[in-house]
């Protein structure tokens, strides 16, 4: 219990800070995800089949390439295109990427393959009727899509998004390749200067299943408040 | 674009995806056992059994592979008694360890996914059996195996393809599978884009021709 002490004879406040990241990390991917999914679920769903084919091949691609090597092609490859398109502008000097955004732009490029996924199929299961009495009744497109079709389509989708999170959750330990200090990295470091990897590892994994315990609970309530009427 | 790095480096990337195929293939094979096992301790009425089962998939599906994988490759050399004793000459090969915890992480899955068919087998299966005369055995093998095999067989081949992707992680343990390979290329060329359009398509043509063979196989046996 040495081990996880706090202050600077344990590692108790560093793993408490790594887990803190990973909690931050998996919220700005599922953020950035959404955005992605914002994007392209309405690709998916388009009847236009260029811009169907860039949503599908978007959702394929993602989800059939290992989550390792998207995150190998932005943390190489990153810097290199921000770099590109800056001197494109005329600016020629180094540009570095901060380890949590490329971390999570990639977790969150993967989270949003899932996420548009997951909308694509609760719109497409709403009733078509819903569709057709919104248009009878005269209603605006945006009013239509946030008081008609958002709540059903929430409804459906929070169970499989809630799965999502989970995924994406999981998948923030792979960005401890890229050195961002998280869970997994800590308990590396930790298990490289102590010579005690079961420990830690085992305490990662502990961390872990905490998380995802947690927030399953805090899902289950969001799905009842949802369910409301059902 | 550099074209002449796509093309030499095609040859390395194909090699390495024997290693991919071999994890993934023996992974699925020992899962596959693992998880029709906990599968039937599920369904096992004993309330410790059941719960053992319960508590297996739980710690598998709610950690990261990544996790167990460094749990039982760095993490079980350190018990004295695992390193003088003969499982040894298996745990200190990276190889066998990533297929270790490759198997018992795609086991918890498949658990899930063959138990939730079991579940969904129409009572009158059975009971039709029984009222036959045919001993519980034999309807367990030959009436709900083969239902529960079929029914689980969309979402195995989704599991398949999820564990194709998970093999991957086998490069963090210092092996050379497709994308070890394609992680010493890039970092040895600094081209990342044109290995992720080679080895990524390698990955997609594996996912595509797996969901292609589930595909032809539902067909086969739909009833």
């Amino acid at each position: 219990m040495d081990l996880l002490a706090f202050g600077n004879t344990g590692w108790g406040d560093e793993l408490f800070f790594a887990t803190l990241m990973t909690i931050a990390v998996s919220i700005t991917a599922m953020i950035i995800g959404f955005c992605f999914a914002l994007i392209f679920t309405p690709l998916k769903l388009s009847k236009n089949k260029l811009l169907n084919f860039i949503g599908n091949s978007y959702t394929t691609i993602i989800r059939g390439v290992p989550e390792l090597l998207v995150i190998y092609l932005l943390f190489f490859g990153g810097s290199g295109a921000i770099m590109y398109v800056a001197s494109i502008f005329g600016y020629n000097k180094y540009i570095e990427i901060n380890a949590f955004l490329t971390g999570s732009f990639a977790i969150g490029i993967i989270s949003g393959a899932y996420s548009t996924e997951v909308f694509r199929g609760a719109i497409q299961s709403i009733d078509k009727g819903q569709f057709e009495a919104s248009k009878v009744l005269g209603l605006k497109k945006p009013v239509h899509f946030i008081k008609v079709i958002m709540p059903q389509m929430l409804r459906l989708a929070v169970p499989n998004l809630s799965n999502v999170w989970q995924i994406t959750l999981k998948d923030t330990s792979l960005i401890s390749v890229t050195g961002l200090v998280e869970i997994m990295r800590q308990s590396y470091i930790a298990a490289g200067s102590t010579r005690d990897p079961l420990f830690f590892y085992s305490f990662a994994a502990v961390l872990y299943l905490l998380l995802t315990f947690l927030s399953m609970k805090l899902i289950n309530k969001l799905e009842t408040k949802y369910r409301r009427g059902y | 674009m550099d074209l002449d790095l796509m093309i030499s480096s095609f040859p390395k990337l194909l090699n390495a995806t024997l290693i991919t195929l071999k994890l993934l293939s023996l992974s699925l094979i020992f899962g596959l056992m693992l998880g029709l096992f906990f599968a039937i301790l599920r369904l096992n009425k004993n309330i410790f059994l059941n719960k053992f089962s319960y508590f297996y998939s739980y710690l598998f599906r709610g950690t990261p592979l990544l996790v167990q994988i460094f749990i039982i490759y760095f993490g079980l050399g350190q018990i004295e008694f695992l390193r003088s004793s003969f499982l040894w000459i298996i745990l200190k090969e990276p190889y066998w360890c990533a297929i270790i915890a490759f198997s018992l992480n795609t086991g918890a899955y498949t658990s899930e996914i063959l138990r939730s068919a079991f579940e969904t087998i129409n009572k009158g299966f059975i009971e039709a059996g029984d009222s036959l005369g045919i001993s519980k055995r034999i309807i367990f093998y030959k009436i709900q195996i083969p239902i529960a095999i079929r029914q689980s067989l969309p979402a195995y081949g989704n599991e398949i393809i999820l564990m194709l992707k998970g093999t991957s992680l086998a490069s963090t343990v210092t092996l050379m599978d497709l994308t070890g390979v394609a992680k010493y290329i890039i970092s040895t060329t600094f081209k990342p884009i044109e290995v992720f359009i080679v080895a990524g398509g390698i990955y997609l043509f594996m996912t595509f021709i797996i969901h292609n063979f589930i595909r032809y196989l539902e067909k086969k046996y739909s009833y």
